[in-house]
């Protein structure tokens, strides 16, 4: 039996539910693609702009370069924690490539290599990782938030940012990192919800690399993809192949345009891989097994677009050498700073917690700053 | 001190176009205690904002606009309702400053209406006050008074560094005669003030709990004590010098606070007390403080919060023999 078969429920009975009942008719459009947008190996690849896939590729080359050097700096104990982004450096170099140098970054705890992409020098970008300073840059000077090691608290940051630019007229986007465990959170959902309640000019990456360290996307939502999600708070969502750079460019700025022209936010979900583990404290073979990393390793953003652009002329074996040098030369510099112990002041601990210092924080400055001398005549 | 609330904001407002007032139902609706009422109106609603209803984007939003250089001030409705903004509160604009080496202070102002004794509900007089009290890198303050109210709150706003402002929401209908353009003895964030001068015992409170201790402190007189009564106005930072002055005057203290005494404030400030004036002590240091439960249902909450009896019964044990 229907409702309308039910005794009683004839069309006399029916009362027209007021206008605020009525769902808005417009939802479609904000819906991603069911399959994500690639550029890489299909027509679209025609209209590739040469010097910017070529900027992609020496930025590529130089990322892949970068997480191998911060992975040995772990094994060698120069850093405490390294999370590598090998396999998903397409999303990285492309989300700083695509900002203006008046806009802003806000990265999550894995994106450092987006900061240095962005030109944050690596060994200041690595400080948090080294565990000398929290955060060893003025985020105002290069317009990047501190990395964010709390889960997707970074977005609400970016959303009142954007929000407060705008309030003041200025022409500026931010853009936000968040992985695909992150999205689980509330601060994801806040803050989508007051991006596109004040149309904020924001940019959501959820870089679904797979994994929260070891829980499976199946296990982290029941939603048909991240991008979906766009549409319950009144934005589109877009679905693109994070490996692909030259897609994850065009999609990313797309999305900034739009935010840039008062269109409001955007969600993108990048589908990438992590090819290494979590950090190098975790044993990724206990989740996932080497059948499925091996046809990722395949599908890699460094030989996707080394392959195109070699059969389109565009990269020669010079070009490509040449980005191998650069990036060399890079590892080898960081190497050699990351090398040097840091020369730290123990009193800085106190120098930081208020404008002021409170007379309880003098006296413990006191008290440490006695100890230490103490350990200096001894 | 609900209009001297808002006078405050009005008066920030219009003397720094940087400050904005924002949080659920502060724009339109003036706020449910009416203390951000005609803001809206005044300034527009860029300035005063009605947000979605979620205290973690309230506060994560004001996070980002103070980092592009505005001073947000935040409503956080009631007390409980605060929670979902902790993670925000204790990882984010706590240590802003201090994670980017003071590159990134954060001028948040957080009001917390807080503290029972008006009959709300559950979950809408919790005195949460301890929890930021624990957290570096906050201020946290409190008027008991109506002038205080005001220069407490401008002081806020102007500070560099987020504070979190604890409004005792059964104060905000206490009445006095006030000059918002000179709030007497309000020399910024930090400076407790003797509210009545004695020589028995030292009442050492804030908040709500100033206008019952001033009244015990009357109530005293007959039972032959001189009690003095000292108003912290602000527990972070901790106005040591006016408690340890007061304490060695008097030789005795009685802390008093609606707050749950285990980890209370009161807590911290017998420890630092016993410290600094162990020799001046005449007998321990004593609190009367709610008790270790949750906030009991309003019908009950009179039997929980310190009341004038609870606190000359106190007193009476300060009278110490061995």
């Amino acid at each position: 039996m229907t409702v309308q078969e039910l005794p009683g429920a004839g069309a006399s009975h029916r009362s027209t539910p007021p206008p605020a009942w009525r769902p808005r008719t417009d939802a479609a459009p904000l819906l991603p693609d069911p399959e994500p947008y690639r550029v890489l190996g299909t027509p679209a690849a025609e209209k590739l702009d040469a010097d910017l896939m070529r900027r992609c590729h020496a930025e590529l080359v130089r990322g892949r370069r970068y997480n191998a050097q911060a992975t040995a700096l772990t094994r060698q104990g120069r850093l405490a924690v390294y999370p590598s982004t090998v396999g998903q450096e397409a999303c990285e170099i492309a989300a700083a490539l695509v900002l203006q140098e008046q806009d802003w970054l806000f990265p999550s705890y894995r994106d450092t290599l987006a900061a240095v992409a962005r030109g944050l020098d690596p060994v200041q970008a690595l400080t948090l990782l080294r565990g000398d300073w929290h955060t060893g840059y003025d985020p105002r000077e290069h317009r990047i938030a501190p990395l964010s090691t709390p889960l997707a608290t970074q977005l609400p940051h970016a959303v009142g940012l954007a929000h407060a630019a705008r309030l003041r007229g200025d022409d500026v986007v931010a853009l936000a990192m968040v992985g695909d465990g992150g999205t689980s959170e509330g601060d994801f959902h806040e803050a989508l919800n007051f991006a596109a309640v004040w149309k904020a000019p924001v940019v959501f990456l959820v870089q679904n690399n797979g994994f929260a360290i070891s829980v499976p996307l199946s296990k982290q939502t029941a939603a048909p993809t991240l991008a979906h999600k766009a549409v319950g708070y009144g934005m589109p969502g877009r679905l693109v192949d994070g490996n692909d750079i030259a897609a994850v460019h065009e999609v990313l700025s797309e999305a900034v345009r739009r935010a840039r022209s008062g269109g409001g936010p955007t969600l993108v979900e990048a589908v990438t891989y992590r090819i290494e583990a979590h950090t190098n404290a975790d044993d990724a073979t206990r989740y996932r097994g080497d059948a499925e990393v091996e046809a990722w390793k395949a599908h890699d953003p460094v030989a996707l677009l080394e392959r195109e652009l070699t059969a389109r002329g565009i990269l020669d074996e010079q070009a490509v050498q040449a980005a191998r040098d650069a990036a060399e030369e890079m590892a080898a510099d960081l190497r050699e700073r990351m090398n040097a112990d840091p020369v730290l002041n123990p009193m800085d601990i106190f120098a930081h917690v208020y404008a002021e210092q409170t007379g309880r924080l003098r006296e413990q400055a006191d008290m440490l700053r006695a100890e230490l001398d103490a350990e200096e005549q001894s | 001190m609900a209009q001297a609330l808002n006078r405050a904001m009005r008066d920030a407002m219009a003397a720094d176009p940087a400050v904005h007032v924002m949080g659920e139902d502060v724009g339109t609706l003036g706020g449910v205690f009416r203390i951000t009422d005609g803001l809206a109106k005044e300034f527009g609603e860029d300035r005063c904002t009605d947000t979605p209803l979620a205290e973690a984007g309230i506060l994560g939003t004001a996070v980002g606009m103070a980092m592009y250089g505005l001073r947000p001030v935040v409503e956080m409705q009631f007390d409980a309702f605060a929670y979902p903004a902790f993670e925000q509160l204790v990882s984010h604009v706590a240590r802003m400053r201090n994670r980017t080496r003071g590159a990134m202070p954060l001028p948040i102002t957080i009001r917390v209406p807080y503290g029972g004794g008006i009959g709300g509900v559950e979950h809408h007089s919790d005195s949460s006050e301890a929890y930021y009290t624990a957290t570096p890198g906050l201020h946290v303050v409190t008027p008991a008074t109506v002038e205080d109210a005001y220069g407490l709150l401008r002081a806020a706003i102007a500070s560099d560094d987020p504070v979190v402002f604890m409004e005792p929401k059964r104060l905000y209908w206490s009445k006095a005669d006030w000059n918002p353009e000179a709030p007497a003895g309000v020399p910024g964030i930090g400076k407790a003030l003797v509210r009545r001068a004695g020589t028995g015992a030292t009442l050492i409170t804030y908040g709500p709990s100033l206008p019952v201790c001033l009244e015990a402190a009357e109530a005293a007189r007959e039972e032959g004590w001189d009690l003095e009564v000292l108003d912290l106005r602000s527990l972070v930072p901790l106005d040591e010098e006016a408690v340890v002055a007061s304490v060695r005057r008097t030789g005795r203290a009685v802390v008093v606070h609606e707050a749950n005494g285990f980890g209370g404030p009161g807590a911290e400030i017998a420890a630092r007390i016993q410290e600094k004036c162990f020799h001046h002590l005449e007998a321990p240091v004593l609190r009367v403080t709610g008790f270790d439960i949750p906030y009991p249902p309003p019908m009950l909450e009179k039997h929980h919060l310190p009341g004038v009896d609870r606190i000359l019964d106190t007193v009476a044990r300060l009278q110490w023999e061995d």
